[in-house]
Parts: structure tokens; sequence; C-alpha cells
């Protein structure tokens, strides 16, 4: 931080990034929130910003027609897909990096690196349900390129702001930040961000998860006595 | 005003919400079903994940058939009797039909089987009950008179264990009740949703039950029903959302009330055609989700890991 303010000579590290949140709540009245991330370089180049949500093993169903009638019928399990991915950069990123460098750090939803368990054993269908997979997760808002504009305040000091749906995932989430000039990758750097459940809902997931049984008794409970109290309302009423 | 769901994991406009569970409470009401046919696919169109759709969806049910249950039992419409031996074999069924779906499930294509015979029972069901209905309506008009019985005696009434049913005028073998709870349990455990659209009906013409009497006793079955499969999704698979469940629960109960209201004012063979255009409206509704070309044919989930 010291590093950024400090007026004079230029910083001794290339690339200082940091988020002005480490923590995102989801608390009761979470819409989705937005994340400021800023940093300085010690120069010219170009900046690319990337948010990654905890990976996760998915299936990807596809429907077919039988006899008239639509059912999955193909399915392909990939064997890590991120639960989120955003990313920001301060030119397109197709004009500052090679695809060979995309595909090596994963920039950009075609480099993402999305693949079956046993690569071996590779279906020719695989960038049909590739494509599938990121497309539903657009859908969802889930992932996003090209999210935001990484803008420059003079040459040095940048900023971009990610912003979260309200149906993301919790867990540790990456913010990775790369420093690109002349095509190369000169310096990369990486904070952590939690996104977390806050307060009762927290309270109430642990509570179902850890006590179902307890929980399942008090869901039916809760749906008995509000039924008895609106019956007893609308006799008097 | 938006509303963090902590298990269904997304928010929600909770007047939207309330609203919805309120409509789902009218026609649980009115018509004796428990309306996790509309409710399950409703939650899942404003994002709710299915397998939280469907348990939470048991919940809100639980509390609309609860409250309905009261209101049609100060009227004296509820035969307990009845719906106690109907859940006798509905749970029976239910157990065996849970262990016929994974068995099912195994030799593939049951998802096909299952819509399949669904869209056929209900949509020869509806047919028939219309038909009834718009011919009884019709001859009540013409003449004015009493209306005709709606069994005939056969071979179904020799059976033995048999039981006075009071409040439904009743005296038939116990054995009829129990099986129809058994098969109505197990296509229910089969298809995944609730068996008042079978149940009604086929206590209206299967068992000759008055229609305002059908009404209440469905409503008491389906409480046991529902609060049995809320507590074991909560309990196996931890996918009941309290917070979605409480929102539904505030207006289901309160449209329960209204619905049961409505269906006070309603003649039987008015209550049954009503019925009957429900049944074949959800019967075309299940046939076009089969056949309509989806929008995406790919679909995303999370892999369970097992």
């Amino acid at each position: 931080m010291a590093l950024i303010l400090a007026p004079g000579p230029a910083p001794a590290q290339p690339l200082v990034a940091d988020l002005a949140d480490h923590l995102v709540a989801i608390t009761a009245g979470f819409t989705g929130a937005e994340v400021v991330m800023f940093g300085a370089t010690d120069g010219p180049g170009e900046v690319v910003v990337v948010v990654s949500g905890p990976s996760r093993p998915v299936v990807v169903r596809r429907k077919g027609r039988f006899f008239g009638v639509w059912i999955n019928r193909q399915e392909m399990a990939f064997e890590e897909a991120p639960s989120f991915y955003a990313l920001a950069s301060s030119k397109p990123i197709d004009d500052i990096l090679q695809p060979s460098l995309l595909d090596r750090y994963q920039l950009g939803l075609e480099h993402l690196r999305l693949l079956p368990p046993n690569p071996e054993a590779q279906r020719d269908d695989l960038p049909e349900f590739r494509a599938a997979l990121v497309r539903n997760k657009q859908r969802e808002g889930l992932y996003v390129a090209d999210a935001a504009r990484v803008t420059f305040l003079g040459e040095q000091l940048f900023r971009t702001k990610i912003s979260f749906p309200a149906n993301v995932a919790t867990g540790t989430y990456q913010a990775q930040v790369y420093l690109v000039r002349d095509g190369q990758v000169v310096s990369a750097q990486t904070t952590p961000l939690l996104i977390s459940k806050i307060g009762v809902g927290a309270e109430i997931y642990d509570f179902a998860q850890e006590l179902s049984m307890a929980y399942g008794l008090v869901a039916v409970s809760i749906a008995v006595v509000a039924g008895y109290l609106a019956s007893l309302a609308f006799r008097r009423s | 005003m938006h509303v963090y769901l902590p298990i269904a994991e997304i928010s929600v406009n909770t007047i939207l919400v309330v609203g919805l569970g309120g409509l789902i409470g009218i026609v649980s009401g009115v018509f004796g079903v428990g309306g996790g046919f509309l409710l399950t696919p409703l939650l899942l169109f404003i994002g709710v994940p299915a397998p939280v759709a469907v348990a939470t969806g048991s919940n809100q049910i639980v509390a609309a058939s609860f409250s309905g249950a009261l209101a049609h039992w100060r009227r004296g419409n509820v035969d307990v009797p009845m719906a106690l031996v109907l859940l006798c074999g509905g749970l029976v069924g239910g157990g065996f039909g849970v262990w016929l779906f994974g068995v099912l499930r195994r030799l593939g294509h049951i998802d096909l089987v299952v819509s399949f015979t669904y869209v056929v029972l209900l949509g020869s069901l509806g047919l028939l009950m219309l038909q009834e209905s718009i011919r009884t309506y019709l001859r009540l008009a013409r003449s004015g008179g009493k209306p005709r019985r709606l069994h005939q005696h056969n071979w179904l009434h020799g059976l033995p264990l048999k039981m006075r049913f009071r409040k439904s005028r009743l005296y038939i073998s116990a054995l009829l009740p129990l099986s129809l709870g058994l098969g109505i349990g197990l296509m229910t455990a089969i298809m995944g949703v609730g068996g008042g659209f079978l149940m009604v009906p086929a206590m209206i013409y299967l068992l000759g039950m008055p229609t305002a009497m059908v009404v209440g006793t469905s409503l008491l079955q389906i409480v046991f029903v529902a609060g049995a499969i809320t507590f074991l999704q909560a309990w196996q698979n931890q996918a009941v959302d309290v917070v979605l469940a409480f929102l539904l629960i505030i207006g289901g109960v309160i449209g329960a009330q209204i619905g049961t209201r409505i269906g006070s004012r309603l003649r039987g063979e008015q209550l049954r055609g009503l019925l009957a255009v429900t049944v074949l409206v959800v019967c075309l509704k299940l046939a076009f989700d089969l056949m309509v070309t989806p929008a995406d044919r790919y679909s995303v989930a999370v892999m369970l890991l097992s």
C-alpha cells in the first residue's frame, strides 16, 4: 500500500494490486455485490484481471428426440469447472497476447481448461459440450468475459470493478492480475477473496447441514403451526 | 423487496413468492390437491435449484393442506377413518415405489416412461370426468331432479373386511381404499409429484365418496404424506429452504382458506367439471413440455460425488 501512495521513484515490484474488500458477505438482503480492484504498475503496459470461484466437477447433459419427446440422452462430465469466472482487461486480450499464452494463463472463456476426467478417452463431441457448459454459465451470469474495462488513471494507476450476481457460490475466490508488455506476461499477482454467508442465513445453513433431522422437524412444525393459525384467523373473521 | 435464500443460494422477490404460495393455496383448497405439480415448475422458473424446489414445495404443501383440511373440518367435510386407511396404503405404496424407482432408473429411460404414463393417465381421467360432469350438469338443468348415485354395486362390494365410513355414507371393504392408497402412493413415489390429481378422482369415482367429502379427506391425507416427504428431504438431502418455505407458507395458508370458501359455494358436478378442466390443462402442459423443442438442448449440473 505504501508503495502505491509513496511519491518519487517507481515501485520496486512491476505490479502491485489489491481488492477494496477481501470479504463479500452474503446477508439476508444480498442481491449481488461489486468489488473494486485497484493497483499500480511500474510503467506502461496492459493489465488483465481474472476472478475465479472454487472449481467443481460438473456434468453437461444433452437432450435428444426420442419418439417425438425430448429427453436427456447424452452426457459428459468435466473434471473441474470454476463456479465463477470474470475477466476484465485494459485492452481486448486477443490483441495483447498470443493464443498459446491465453491458454497457458486460462485467459478468456475460450481458453479455460475444461476437460473430462480422463482426457485419453476424449470424445469427438467435446467442443459442443464444452461450449454448452460455457453458454449455460454465461446465461446464469457466472461466466463473464470483458466484465468491465480496466481503466488507467494516468499511466501507472489502474482500477476495475468485478460484479458478483446473487446466485454466486460461497467459498474462496482468487483474483489474479497480470501485467502484459510486448506480448509477454511480465508480472502476476494473486489475491484471495472470501465469499461467505453471514448472520441468520449462515446459521440456517449450518443448522440444515449439521442437525438435519431436527431441521426437518422444525420445518414441518412451522408449516403445521402456520396452517393452524390461518385457520384460527379465518374462523374469527 | 428481495430476500436471500440460504439453502437455495439465490435472492428472490418477497411479494412474488408470497403471491405464488397464495395461488397454489387457492388451488389446493378448492380441489383438495397439494399443488406440487404447479409449484415445482414455478419455483424452477424463478431460479430455485431443482432439489430445493421439490423439497421446499412439499413443506409449503404441508401448511396449505393443513390449513385447508382444518377449514373443511369445521364444515364437517373430513372423513378421518377414510383418510387414515388411504394413508396406510399410501405409506406402503410410497416405500415400495421408492425402491421400484431405483430399479427402473437402472434400466434406463425411466423419465420418459413416467412422463408418458402420467400424460396418458391424466388425459383419459380428465376427459372421463369432464364428460361425466357435463352430463350430470345437463340432466340436472333439464329435470331439476336429484343426482344419480355415482357408483354402482359390483363384485368389489363383496370383498371381506367391510368397514363403515359414516361421514362418506359408505359401507365398503377396507381393502378398497387401502389398495387405492397403495397404488397412488406407488405412483407418487415414481412420479415425484403429489398424487392429489389421481387421488381425488379415484375417491369420487372408484370409492363413490361425495365430492364435498373428498376434498377435505384428501387434504388431510396429503398433510401426512407431504410432512413425511419434507422431513426425509431435510434429513437426507438438506434441501428444504425454510426462508423460502416461510414466504410460500404465508401465502399458502391464506390461499387455502380462500380456496375452501370458493369450493364450498360450488356444487359437486361444478367442482368435478372444474377439476376435470384443470387436470386436462396439467396434462396438456406436461405433454407440451415433452414435445416442445428446448431453448437450449444442453443443461449443466454440479456432479454429486458418490
